[in-house]
């Protein structure tokens, strides 16, 4: 049997020069006509390994990360040694030698990083289809939703709406014209699992649009997909032409005379278009500015007609309940929180990377045993969950099994699953200053209280990251905190304040110190330290260089001294050097 | 090169219906064509669709993809999401802007590069990030943000 190759070539993966390695092995393969089949593949997960290769050789598969030039041309040609020996992470489907995969159980994930997600061939090797099959040869509309009744999906769009319950709405309208929509539109900053999944598996959110057009006897699906994310849409084409040719879209679907298309929309940039209502707006032409509700869309949705929207990971969930029953699902996970749940590790943590992990699973287990905690030195502090809709949990509070009440109840929200880690070096303030600047930029500005009041709560806050904070500023964040919750229309207005709402709550001594002191505690934010150069200094003089005001002087090859009545803290120097000399304090 | 171009547009604008709903696909046409929205697209537009130029001009405001400015052979995409942001893309930026004599939403003299902010293009685990064009380059700092720009400088001005 020939020697496969695979690459890894999502996008973090080609950030990391997959595509680079891509090209030297094919080079490499033809230059020496070697019988190896080169193929890529979507993300596995590793992200901090990248780039990752996978060798498939009689039965056997071997992961490797870190992979440079090198050392893929030497697992090409079969070769080994030492360099050879440190990309290794795993043999077969066991753990990786870092122990991220440990504690995992991947549905959503199954085939990400494993199969060719262009291949229709391989997706079906994979049980791909099987679901839909079974859907349209032997069971009814009404059985299906049952089954997804039965396993307890939720919206994985952070929601947390029981996913067959909204389809029960949208089947109990009457027949004729009606949309399924697939929503790609992933703005929150810090979470990346749709993209990963339309990426490394396009197929199964496409098979599980159909088996949701079948049950709600919708004809018709859109996808709206983020335009940042070219590499998701230029799959996610491939993937509708692939199945419309193989009779898996389009009219008569396997025989069975049930008929759906799916088109994408690219969305054009504007954060609000999560929001459902917004989002088609937008797929109608217009500005993407949400509508009271009701009706909800299930009623009068996309062009006045009954439509039902769901995330993609939600509809990458369905082939898994289908084929394995609801109740299987519903065996995993806590009372009220079925199945899994995908999360992006990011931020201050040694192994970021995109995760699936059971419900009920604690957060200081998912920091610390799967992502490997935070950089040699520093302390596990808070994790952000749910974007610029959800808050900060801190460290004291991470026993808690993941699920969509505990996490509620923090004041923060589950979200898509984006879980930013922050560690002492993080300053809460700057955090909450930082997500107030984007969900006030993002306003659409139809609501008095989101328009005018995140404005006024950014004001508070870079007023109190500048060190000019009042003793009452606190008060009045919390006061109109509430009012932009209660009095804005949708989503966006009624979540903006949760980070700085729940900054307040946990760390509620990090701001008095801004406000009281004038002093940042964890030395970030500028008008609050100063610069010093320590010892460590050998005088090469790049930061005298760099610095704007001139605030730096020295003698070659002897300390600098910084003059702090000149210093602007732009932070330049600290870029230049070399020896990580100069320090906040 | 300028003129084909514009043909893509001109097809755009030939092969559609001329809905409402295809508005923001004809406005996605015209940036990808030129780079930026002109004028005249958009009265182009509003001829055939019947949507009057002024809210046109609304919807491409509303949303952040669509620029009204020529931009530059090079389209820099700084990703300010929560992972880049606390892993220093502020420093990132600063680096960019003494690098290239240009701050967010400017683009610079020789039409080189265009500097856009965003917020989050879903490669946290290899922050900080930044995007030329459809290339995303990972776990950044300062310096080699700037060998980076000369890079494609040089590159650019040898092609």
């Amino acid at each position: 049997m020939i020697r496969q190759i695979v690459v890894g070539t999502a996008t973090c993966g080609v950030a990391a020069g997959a595509n680079k390695l891509l090209a030297a092995l094919h080079d490499f393969v033809a230059e020496k006509k070697l019988d190896v089949q080169v193929t890529e593949t979507g993300c596995i997960g590793l992200c901090y390994r990248e780039p990752l290769i996978e060798v498939r050789e009689n039965g056997s598969r071997k992961l490797f990360g870190d992979v440079t030039a090198d050392v893929a041309k030497k697992l090409a040609a079969g070769e080994g040694g030492e360099d050879v020996e440190k990309c290794f992470l795993r043999e077969g489907d066991a753990v990786d030698r870092d122990g991220v995969l440990a504690g995992q159980k991947r549905i959503v994930l199954s085939r990400c990083g494993v199969i060719d997600p262009a291949s229709l061939d391989q997706y079906l090797e994979t049980d791909g289809y099987k679901a839909l099959r079974k859907v349209l040869g032997s069971m009814r509309p009404a059985e299906v939703i049952d089954e997804v009744l039965k396993s307890g999906l939720r919206g994985r769009g952070g929601g947390g709406f029981p996913t067959g319950k909204k389809w029960q709405f949208v089947a109990a309208q009457p027949p004729g014209e009606k949309y399924v929509i697939c929503n790609a539109d992933e703005g929150d900053p810090g979470a990346f699992m749709d993209r990963s999944t339309l990426e490394g598996d396009p197929f199964s959110v496409l098979e599980g649009m159909a088996i949701c057009g079948y049950a709600v006897g919708a004809g018709h699906g859109i996808i709206y997909c983020r335009a940042e994310y070219p590499k998701a849409l230029a799959r996610l084409r491939h993937s509708i032409v692939t199945a419309e040719r193989n009779g898996y879209l389009g009219q008569n679907i396997l025989g069975s005379g049930f008929s759906f298309d799916v088109h994408i929309k690219e969305g054009a940039g504007a954060f609000v278009c999560g929001e459902e209502t917004a989002l088609m707006a937008s797929i109608e032409g217009r500005r993407g500015m949400p509508r009271f509700r009701p009706p909800f869309p299930a009623v009068s949705g996309l062009w006045g007609r009954p439509t039902n929207i769901n995330n993609v990971e939600t509809f990458a969930n369905l082939w898994w309940i289908i084929l394995n029953g609801g109740a299987a699902f519903a065996a995993m996970g806590t009372e009220r929180s079925k199945g899994t749940k995908v999360f992006a590790l990011a931020g201050k943590i040694q192994r970021g990377g995109l995760v699936e992990i059971p419900m009920g699973m604690t957060i200081r287990d998912l920091v610390m045993k799967v992502g490997g905690g935070v950089g040699e030195g520093r302390t596990f502090k808070a994790v952000q969950l749910g974007g610029p809709s959800g808050g900060c949990i801190p460290a004291e509070k991470s026993d808690l099994p993941i699920d969509y009440e505990n996490i509620t109840a923090t004041g923060a929200i589950m979200g898509s699953g984006g879980m930013v880690v922050l560690d002492d070096a993080t300053c809460m303030v700057e955090v909450a200053r930082y997500f107030l600047s984007f969900t006030q930029a993002e306003s659409c500005g139809k609501c008095t209280f989101c328009r005018i009041g995140t404005k006024r709560m950014l004001e508070i806050l870079e007023r109190i990251v500048a060190g000019n904070g009042e003793p009452a500023d606190l008060d009045r964040l919390l006061d109109l905190g509430e009012k932009v919750k209660q009095s804005s229309l949708c989503g966006l207005g009624q979540t903006a304040p949760n980070p700085a709402l729940t900054t307040v709550k946990y760390f509620r001594s990090e701001y008095e110190a801004h406000i009281r002191d004038k002093k940042c505690p964890a030395h970030s934010c500028n008008a609050l330290v100063t610069y010093s150069i320590t010892d460590e200094c050998n005088g090469c003089t790049l930061c005298a260089k760099a610095c704007p005001s001139k605030a730096i002087t020295g003698e070659r090859k002897k300390k600098h001294e910084i003059d702090l009545q000149v210093c602007i803290k732009c932070g330049r120097c600290i870029a230049s050097c070399n020896m990580g000399a100069i320090l906040k304090v | 090169m300028a003129e084909s171009q514009g043909n893509s547009f001109a097809r755009a604008l030939w092969m559609t219906e001329g809905r409402a709903r295809d508005l923001i696909p004809l406005l996605q046409a015209a940036q990808e064509a030129f780079g930026y929205i002109p004028e005249r697209a958009m009265e182009s537009i509003a001829g055939l669709t019947g949507i009057p130029v002024s809210e046109i001009y609304g919807v491409v405001t509303f949303y952040k993809q669509f620029r009204l400015t020529r931009r530059g052979k090079y389209m820099l995409k700084l990703c300010d999401g929560t992972a880049c942001h606390v892993n220093g893309s502020t420093d990132l930026e600063i680096a960019v802007e003494d690098a290239l004599k240009i701050r967010r939403g400017q683009t610079d003299p020789d039409l080189l590069f265009t500097l856009e902010v965003v917020n989050c293009v879903g490669c946290c685990s290899l922050a900080p990030v930044l995007m030329v064009e459809d290339e995303t380059h990972g776990t950044l700092n300062p310096r080699k943000v700037t060998t980076l720009l000369k890079k494609l400088r040089t590159e650019a001005k040898s092609s």
